[in-house]
């Protein structure tokens, strides 16, 4: 039960041994991409031809490597530009949300919460056509309207920035807000009755209080966006981002360029969580 | 009642550094504020005593300008601060959790103030090296305030204010959050502190002891408004209201019908209980058949030594012994009257002659008629039982 | 600071409307609209429930859709009976560092993209995959066996996908269990199971009821686990929906099946959120 619990031995042995399973479950998918990115074959599969690194600098027509794949890295240059621009947007909103329902009382406040937190339960997919339907009818009103032809009301980089804004702002409010709650009030006002100005108050105590949340916000955001699908999948036209450029490539028969891809995108990520846990770490201490 | 008391001794020629007058302030129904006046001289240590809820918080939070009064008149050094924001007064506050910014280092805390007022950064550095000096934290600039101690915590609080030569340092209950033992002490330092700094420091507490012991002088505040201003021996040992005597220090209390006035005094009767004489209190008068609170402390109470009779003009009753508690030098006994059933405590000579006392034991205790307090009950205030 | 009919107010009021009712509230409404529609002649729609009775005379999309709430329901499950020891065995039987990097673990996979993680199982399971070859070589099968493309298969995906969202709240929920309190069940003669069942588990609850909110949202919302471990048969109701959108053009039946599948999640979570007496709001902070 707890370690001040003795337990028969076997118990013991018997729930380590279900730990131990369950962690080989969780980091085999992981190791299995992750070393077929170095085998010597056309195929991410056994057997085990020897170690390359054909699929990350090969330069010829049979063995594509990330690294001169132009396509691949055109989507990588894609989802960069998409993850951008979400963090940037959903952090901002995820801000003002954040004082607006820990810093204001008004009517309804319980139901916009509620509301606030919908596009969390809201299927990916049902997100995306929902915006893609809006965005088109609009489009198709413009047309007929004005005879005006709105790009960017059509499927393409706009909409997949507002189709992934759209849910990653709840996840980063839910941050940024539980760090505003947990804020002593009275800092604020001590720097108040220090001689502060209130802009000045917000500039050099709320805001400093507020930013380990906004970088881990930003971070979360970041890779949320880079690597959504569900909602890019329904938004995205010739341009297409990583994920759905892998996502193809998948269907077609991979090679163990994908591998090599994943891995990276693997080392970036989990470079990036360790930042955010350690910023976390901080903002306790 | 009290609500018009003044610092008492001020004449023209002390500076008053805060002045109130009639201050009331209400949330919907209720009165936090109710039309307080005072006046706190130049230099003293001020505190505001009272149980929680009483409206002190209130009134330093409109001292310090987040609240303001709903009608009267807040003044310092002569003028009315009333519409100038908290910060622009010239007032600082000691949070009661201190409030110091986690997210900077002790010296930047210290120079957050100056700061804010643009003072040149050699100045500030010169300045704020003073500030921890006089604190005694003169190396601990760099440190970060999760580093510090408890103790020390309060002192940067105490300096970043102080560093602003404020007219008025305020104090919300800064020492709560302290164990015991740190609270003896910080009390003593910080009394000691003000008056090396000479700085007017308004004191909140809701700890009797941490504003008998630091104060020049204490307003007692129930209810919203002050019950008695005044030196801490005048609170001890006049009492003007019933709940000043029942809150400042301890006391055993009767509830009694008066039965006969004298010029000062009055004869009362308990319920069911014995017929104590006192002396009559506070500024309401008291006529025969009207009910009134007595009180008497327990360390003014006697034990008869067995074979001696009381004095025929004290009060005494017949006890018996339900239980000794034993608290080094506060040791009391707890004894049961036996005509009503009351039970009563007792203080114990520091001579230690009756630690030998026995549980059941039965004795005699009396106490002097000028040590008996009596207050009209009709002036009490509804939450003012102790 | 706080007069809430200040300029502030309103200002950070602008945000927080624009993005949840352009991005959240009219792509639903014109969904709901789409769905309601029939097309009568070119460019001529009339109100209609026509799409709504195609779905429900149409037994394959229906039973796709059944299908996809039973699974879920079932991942849901199994993800919770999995998650669970593991829970409480990182949150009361570890302590100090081996906790925190076990907890660490158990997120950093999550980091990594969906598809990723599901591109892992692919090499894993399929005919010429890690796990088919590792029971030849250890002679349990004698040819290749296909482990892929099966709801066996899917259910792997999905168990394995959901498992963060699952452990992370009850791990927290079971942080905040005091040991004094599992110490004094057994000095009052309890043992592990009354312990469990009387003490633990009620304590757990509202970590396991958002755990199981969350992780049934997202496997019935899901599309890619199913499609690419599922392959062809995998009927999932987001690939239909998909279909319709995307090859077949039928935005009508589309828009009808995303409000369905809303209704469906919303009428289970609010079924959870009853019996178990919670809110959405509570569950989801």
């Amino acid at each position: 039960m707890i370690p001040s619990i003795s337990q028969p031995a076997s118990l013991r042995w018997t729930y380590r041994a279900y730990i131990l399973l369950f962690y080989i479950f969780l980091i085999a998918p992981l190791a299995v991409v992750a070393t077929f990115a170095f085998n010597d074959s056309l195929f991410p599969s056994l057997p085990w031809n020897g170690f390359t690194l054909d699929w990350f600098t090969s330069d010829t027509p049979q063995r594509l490597g990330v690294f001169s794949d132009s396509a691949m890295l055109e989507s990588v240059g894609v989802s960069a530009f998409i993850a951008f621009w979400v963090t940037a947007l959903s952090i901002f909103v995820a801000t003002t949300n954040a004082f607006l329902f820990e810093r204001y009382d008004f009517r309804f406040k319980e139901f916009l919460y509620m509301l606030m937190l919908l596009p969390l339960v809201i299927p990916g997919v049902i997100l995306g056509i929902s915006i893609l339907i809006s965005s088109n009818s609009m489009a198709n009103y413009m047309d007929e309207v004005f005879n005006l032809e709105v790009e960017f009301l059509r499927p393409g980089l706009v909409l997949v920035i507002l189709g992934q804004f759209a849910f990653i702002t709840t996840i980063a409010t839910m941050v940024i807000g539980a760090r505003l709650r947990k804020m002593d009030r009275s800092l604020e006002e001590a720097a108040y009755n220090l001689g502060a100005t209130k802009t000045s108050v917000l500039r050099t105590i709320t805001l400093p209080y507020l930013r380990p949340a906004m970088i881990g916000a930003g971070i979360v955001a970041f890779l949320m966006s880079f690597e959504n699908f569900n909602t890019t999948l329904m938004l995205t036209s010739s341009d297409s981002p990583l994920t759905i450029t892998m996502f193809d490539r998948l269907r077609e028969g991979s090679t163990p360029e994908l591998n090599a891809v994943s891995l990276l995108l693997m080392i970036v990520s989990g470079v990036l969580a360790l930042i955010s846990v350690f910023v976390q770490k901080k903002e306790d201490s | 009642m009290t609500q018009n008391v003044t610092a008492k001794n001020s004449n023209n020629s002390t500076i008053i550094d805060l002045e109130t007058r009639n201050v009331n302030k209400h949330y919907g129904d209720f009165t936090a504020v109710d039309d307080v006046s005072l006046k706190i001289e130049k230099g003293s240590f001020f505190s505001i005593l009272g149980p929680s809820g009483c409206g002190k918080t209130t009134l330093l939070r409109m001292i310090a300008g987040f609240d303001e009064p709903d009608s009267g008149d807040i003044l310092i050094q002569g003028s009315s601060v009333l519409g100038v924001p908290a910060n622009k007064r010239p007032a600082n506050m000691v949070f009661q959790h201190l409030a110091l910014f986690p997210m900077m280092s002790v010296a930047d805390n210290v120079a957050y103030g100056l700061k804010q007022r643009k003072v040149a950064s050699a100045e500030i550095n010169k300045r704020v090296k003073n500030a921890l000096e006089s604190v005694d934290l003169g190396d601990s600039g760099k440190k970060k305030i999760s580093q510090l101690s408890g103790g020390q915590k309060q002192r940067i609080a105490i300096a970043r204010c102080l560093v602003l030569e404020p007219k008025l340092l305020l104090l919300d209950e800064p020492l709560g959050a302290l164990d015991l033992k740190l609270r003896e002490h910080m009390k003593v330092e910080l009394k000691q502190m003000q008056s090396r700094v000479g700085t007017t420091f308004i004191y909140i507490t809701h700890d009797q002891s941490e504003a008998l012991v630091m104060s020049n002088k204490v307003a007692v505040m129930n209810n919203g408004a002050f019950e008695q201003v005044g030196t801490p021996s005048d609170l001890y040992y006049h009492p003007e209201t019933s709940f000043v005597a029942g809150f400042v220090g301890d006391a055993n209390k009767w509830q009694a019908k008066v039965t006969q006035v004298d010029n000062v005094s009055c004869t009362t009767q308990v319920a069911n209980g014995p017929a104590l004489r006192g002396k009559i209190n506070g500024t309401a008068p008291i006529a025969v058949g009207e009910k009134v609170d007595v009180f008497v402390r327990p360390e003014a109470i006697k034990i008869v030594q067995s074979g001696q009779t009381a004095d025929q003009n004290e009060n005494s009753l017949q006890c018996t012994v339900v239980d000794l508690l034993f608290n080094g030098a506060n040791s009391t006994a707890l004894l049961v009257d036996v005509a009503s059933g009351k039970e009563l405590h007792v203080a114990l000579p520091q001579t230690g002659e009756f630690i030998g006392l026995q549980k059941g034991e039965a004795l005699t205790i009396s106490w002097s008629q000028d040590q008996t307090h009596c207050f009209s009950s009709k002036f009490l205030h509804p939450r003012a039982d102790t | 600071m706080k007069q809430h009919t200040s300029i502030f107010f309103w200002l950070l009021l602008a945000p927080f409307a624009l993005w949840l009712i352009l991005l959240v509230i009219i792509p639903h409404i014109d969904m709901l609209g789409i769905a309601l529609r029939e097309q009568t002649a070119p460019r001529e729609y009339a109100f209609s429930f026509k799409n709504f009775i195609e779905f429900f005379t149409e037994p394959l999309y229906w039973r796709t859709f059944m299908r996809t709430a039973v699974m879920s329901i079932l991942a849901t499950a199994l993800t919770l009976l999995i998650a669970f020891p593991v829970s409480y065995y990182i949150a009361k039987m570890l302590r100090g560092r081996s906790k925190s990097f076990l907890f660490l673990l158990c997120l950093i996979p999550f980091w990594v993209s969906e598809l990723v993680r599901t591109y892992g199982w692919m090499i894993l399971l399929r005919e010429t995959g890690v796990i088919s070859n590792a029971l030849q070589w250890a002679g349990l099968v004698s040819g290749p066996v296909e482990l892929l493309y099966n709801d066996a298969a899917i259910m792997v995906g999905l168990v394995y996908t959901s498992m963060l969202f699952m452990v992370v709240p009850l791990v927290t929920v079971l942080e905040s269990l005091d040991d004094d309190i599992i110490e004094a069940s057994y000095d009052l003669g309890g043992n592990m199971w009354t312990t469990m069942r009387q003490i633990v588990i009620p304590h757990a609850m509202p970590g396991i009821v958002s755990g199981c909110i969350i992780v049934f949202m997202m496997t019935l919302g899901n599309y890619l686990t199913p499609n690419l471990l599922g392959g062809k048969d995998s009927l999932w109701f987001t690939e239909q929906i998909y279909t319709q959108f995307i090859t077949r053009f039928n935005w009508e039946l589309g828009s009808a099946f995303g409000i369905l599948l809303l209704l469906l999640s919303s009428l289970i979570v609010w079924l959870g959120l009853k019996l178990s007496r919670q809110t959405l709001t509570s569950t989801m902070t």
